[in-house]
Formats: structure tokens, sequence, C-alpha cells
């Protein structure tokens, strides 16, 4: 046995609490999901590294919805939202410096993509994205509009709940996360094929953030918190060298 | 021994949607206007070392029809096989090198496309050597739960031989699915396919 020089690598990802590849009720997952099994192996450094994005490439209004597409003088049409909570590893240490993307539909559920049909209008001050990079504490928090629901090509009377989109970079490509954020209350969560991809109910839970009213800004924005966990490390250096492999 | 499990669970993924690329690729859906360029558009600030290169590639559902709404997100050593990353120990990676590159599959053609450079060799967890290789991450609409697999290299046929996840790998006949095909002039191509035959090998990583 040899003692790696590496930082120790990621905990397994608990693929029990993730979708599934195939969700029939999903429709469009039945044809892009892998049917092979996937071939685990531990991660080495290529894995246990990834890209930094520092404070500074972060502009003022990356992470103001309301303004950060309007005319100037303008602003988003829709509730006022503040989104606010901590990035965590699985030990429950705030993740510092990770980057979150998110972007939603407008206060209509309708997105400002090409490839959107749906009737609702577009908001003129409305794009529907920003970012923003946690803090020493894996703290973050954006304004923004609460987006609406909307129907979806799917099942013929199938809503999409209330939604915010989250892309997330933590300090490794293993953390690599994409999913989305439901809205405490929101009795289309239950209806939603997409949702339902996740067999926990806790798992589901978990993405439902929760009004927090003590934080609201007076005459301003509600707040909603939001806790996201990304994969931790394991905790021990040794490392067993395959011998004869 | 400590055997108590994690605190915390990672939070369950859900798909990129549809509309991924108003988030993280919006100058290419044409709305930029907050922020100038998209992330992972460039993957060289500057001149780089080693060997550059373009990869190209299209992701195919299982009926054999291209993927226009993927978006896929590849991580990498330089040249000298260093990542620009803090958690890097070994030395100081190519300043002018990111590593990460991200592209949306071309809304007509499916094609996604990466300027970067031939990735160095770097150490599997227990030392020994990988043949280069570059890590990928595949999202869509339909996708719930990032795809990761490796792109390898066609013309590594000595390091592929002796590389720790290839030559672990059953089902030998598979293997092809992860190498990448010289088109000549410093040119790869490397199609995944998420479903059937030729199905691409995933990895749980």
């Amino acid at each position: 046995m040899t003692k790696s020089p590496n930082p120790p690598g990621y905990m397994v990802r608990d693929r029990a609490r993730h979708p599934k590849a195939l969700t029939p009720s999903y429709k469009t997952s039945v044809v892009r999901s892998p049917e092979r099994a996937m071939i685990a192996f531990p991660t080495s450094i290529g894995e246990n590294t990834g890209p930094v994005f520092g404070h500074e490439m972060i502009g003022p209004n990356d992470n103001d919805l309301v303004i950060n597409w309007a005319e100037p003088g303008q602003m988003a049409l829709g509730p006022r939202i503040i989104v606010r909570g901590r990035v965590l590893d699985e030990h429950g240490n705030g993740v510092a410096g990770a980057l979150l993307e998110f972007w939603q539909a407008n206060a209509g559920g309708r997105y400002r993509h090409k490839k959107e049909s749906y009737l609702a209008p577009l908001d003129p001050n409305f794009g529907g994205y920003g970012r923003t990079i946690t803090d020493e504490n894996g703290g973050y928090e954006f304004r923004t509009v609460q987006p609406g629901p909307y129907p979806w090509p799917n099942g013929m009377n199938d809503w999409r709940p209330a939604h915010i989109h989250f892309s997330l970079f933590g300090h490794a490509f293993a953390q690599r996360l994409i999913t989305q954020m439901y809205f405490d209350g929101d009795p289309m969560i239950w209806q939603c094929p997409i949702v339902d991809t996740i067999d926990s109910k806790e798992a589901i839970n978990s993405l439902v953030a929760t009004l927090d009213m003590s934080q609201a800004l007076p005459m301003d924005a509600r707040v909603y918190t939001f806790d996201l966990v990304l994969r931790g490390q394991r905790q021990t250096f040794f490392e067993n060298r395959w011998e004869g492999l | 021994m400590d055997h108590k499990a994690p605190k915390f669970k990672e939070s369950p993924s859900q798909t990129a949607g549809p509309y991924v690329h108003i988030g993280c690729t919006p100058n290419f859906s044409g709305i930029g206007k907050v922020w100038a360029e998209d992330l992972g558009a460039r993957m060289k600030t500057g001149p780089v070392q080693g060997t550059e290169i373009e990869i190209r590639g299209i992701v195919y559902d299982g009926t054999g029809t291209p993927l226009r709404d993927a978006m896929v997100e590849i991580w990498q050593a330089d040249a000298a096989g260093l990542f620009p990353s803090p958690g890097e120990t070994r030395g100081d990676a190519d300043p002018n090198f990111t590593g990460w590159g991200r592209a949306a599959s071309h809304m007509d053609t499916g094609e996604f496309y990466f300027d970067t450079v031939k990735p160095g060799r770097v150490p599997f967890h227990d030392g020994r050597l990988q043949a280069p290789h570059i890590s990928v991450w595949i999202v869509a609409r339909g996708i719930n739960v990032g795809l990761q697999t490796r792109i390898y290299f066609d013309d590594e046929e000595d390091a592929n031989a002796e590389d720790p996840v290839l030559s672990a790998l059953e089902h030998k006949v598979r293997l092809p699915t992860l190498i990448a095909k010289s088109q000549g002039k410093n040119s790869y191509r490397f199609n995944i396919r998420l479903q059937g035959e030729g199905e691409t090998i995933f990895f749980d990583v």
C-alpha cells in the first residue's frame, strides 16, 4: 500500500436520492436515458479539481434580475422576491467561492428563449437570468420576481410548478450540479412529472424554498430561503493501491 | 473508526431543461445583455503551451436524432498535465489556459465545438498514470442527472493501453465510444450516443 500525495477524493454520489435516468412520465427521458450501467471508479485529480471563478467577474447587477435586463429606470413585472441561502457540502461546511447561475420564466410563466412557444407574453424588462458567487461562509442571495407556472408539452395538461433553475460549481468538477428550486405551498409541485422523477419525498422537499417574512425587505421584496448541498470529500488520505492491476 | 453517515445529503438533480441557454449561454442564445461573454466560451486567454486541438461532436438520442438543446462542459489538464485549479499541488498550470469549456449544441445541427489543447497525462488516485483525457459533463432536456464521460484520443494507443480506467473495462467492445477520432490537422471528432447501439460509456465518478 502506498499513501497518495493527492487530497482525498469525493464521496460516492448517492444515486438513490437523484432521479433515475429513465422516468417515462417525463417523456423526453425515454430516448435520452442510457440503458447500460454506469462504470464507477474513484475520483482522482481531474475530478477533485475544477475551474475557479473570481468575485471580480461578477457585475453589480448580475444578481438582480429585477433590473439587470430592464431599460434604464424600468423594472421587471411581478412579485418581488429575494432568494438567499447557503451552499454547503455534505459535511455541513459552507462552500466559499461557489458559482451559482440561475434562470427562470417571467411572472407570467414565459421564458425568453427562441424555442419557447407558450402564449403568455414576454416582459420587455425581464431577461430571466443572473449569477453570483458565494461568500466565505457559502452564503448567496439574489433578487428577482417570482416566476409563474406554465403548461408544457408532455401530457396534455402538465404544468410546471413555479421554479428557478440553478447551476452550481463548487471546488471540484465532481460536484457539478444542476437542479431546480420550488416554492413552499405550491400545489403544482406534487403534480409535476419532472419533480416526480425524484422518488424520495424528503429529497423533493430539500428543493422547496421556504418563505422567511422576518427577513423581508420592507415595501420591497419577500425573502425565500434555499440551501443547496454539494458532494463532500472523503475524510481519509489513505488510498489502497490495486496490486496486480 | 468513524462510520457516521454524512450530515447532509447532496441536493437532488433536476433536468437542465430546454432553456438551459438562458442561464448558462445567454449570449449564444441571443439574449446577452447582462455580461459580455458566455462563461467557458474561451479556454485560451493568450498563447498556450502544447498542441492546440479542436473537438467537434454531436450528442445523439436513442433514435439517432441529434440533440439540438444539449450543453456540454469539459474539464482537463493543460499540455503538461497540470490543472489550473487551487487543488493542483504539483506545479503551476499554463496561465493562459482555463482548462474548462462550455458549449451549447448548435440549435440546427446539434454540433458542439471546443477549441482547446491536447492534455498531458495525469495520475489516477493510486498514482498510476492515466492516458491523456478530458472529463465531460452533458446536460439537456430529458437528462435527469448530468452525464459524465471521458474523451480519450485515438493517436495515444500506448497510453490508452495502460490507462487504469480503460484497461479495467470488462466490455472492451464498448471502449471505442470513449475515443475521439482524429480528422487530421489537430481536429478530433467525439460523438456521444445516449442510448442503444454504440451507447457511450458513462461514469459514476
